[in-house]
């Protein structure tokens, strides 16, 4: 349970909008889960396809950056919105035991799924008991 | 490209869309606003935009990992109604953390300006984004007067 501490928000808005000051940076809602063999990441990103998608990890944090292209006629003009920018960004922390080398990232209907695997040695291993 | 595109839609959206405090149902809400009759509670699943030209209306919502085929549209006069059910393999075995993403039923209803045409629709799923394009009437799109 000690991840769940680790793999906390380092609070996306504040420190990547910096260099965008004045651009909306949505943060896309996550499910993060762990099993035996590492954690999962799990982002909405609507509108996002692989070649606008960033991922950058390494020892200390990952980070997700992406940016929605959404098709429009031109002329559009608005008429009411829920979603205000085309921008996404969200950060973690990792945490030593996770190998941010073999990260496997997958994105489907505008959902991305990485799969970061822990280092072999903090893996459980079950130990046999053999009869003497 | 699509970037500058969005600028101006969204810079739109701010100044001259911006919806009062009202609009959307929250406990803290002050203002003497009206809200819509159908509108919803702000972080409502799938989150909509709406644009409009004179030809067409575009509505356009942002609903990852769904399967188009199971989804529920229908559109009466000018009223659009969206519906479904997102799914998203949660895994019993392991240990969430965070559980931000939606699943479960969804349905949202979204009128349309009244000149919208019921018969000439068209939606499209891409990348997680439903868009759904409604023409409007002939009649009422601006046509040039001629002075005589």
């Amino acid at each position: 349970m000690t991840e769940s501490q680790e793999v906390a928000t380092r609070g996306s808005a504040g420190t990547h909008a910096k260099s965008h000051e004045d651009e909306v940076v949505l943060r896309p809602p996550v499910d993060i889960f762990e099993d035996a063999d590492g954690i999962t990441v799990q982002a909405d990103l609507p509108g996002v396809s692989k070649d606008r998608l960033s991922i950058q990890a390494d020892r200390n944090g990952l980070l997700i950056e992406a940016e929605a292209a959404i098709d429009m006629p031109a002329g559009m003009e608005a008429l009411y919105a829920d979603v205000h920018s085309t921008r996404y960004a969200r950060s973690f922390v990792l945490s030593g035991e996770l190998d941010p080398g073999r990260i496997d990232a997958n994105l489907k209907d505008g959902v991305l799924t990485l799969r970061i695997p822990k280092r072999l040695e903090f893996r459980p291993r079950r130990i046999e008991v053999t009869a003497g | 490209m699509f970037g500058s595109l969005w600028s101006s839609f969204d810079t739109n959206f701010f100044d001259e869309f911006r919806r009062p405090d009202g609009e959307y149902d929250t406990p803290t809400t002050r203002s003497a606003w009206p809200a819509g009759i159908r509108a919803v509670r702000r972080g409502t699943f799938p989150p909509v935009n709406v644009g409009t030209t004179p030809d067409q209306v575009e509505v356009y919502l942002f609903a990852p990992g769904l399967d188009p085929k199971g989804l529920d549209l229908s559109i009466q006069q000018n009223l659009l109604t969206i519906s479904g059910h997102r799914s998203i393999g949660a895994d019993a075995n392991a240990d969430y953390y965070r559980r931000e993403r939606f699943e479960g039923d969804f349905r949202r209803v979204i009128s349309l300006p009244d000149d919208v045409d019921p018969d000439r629709v068209e939606a499209g799923y891409r990348e997680g984004v439903l868009r759904i394009s409604v023409k409007r009437r002939e009649a009422a799109r601006p046509r040039q007067i001629e002075v005589k």
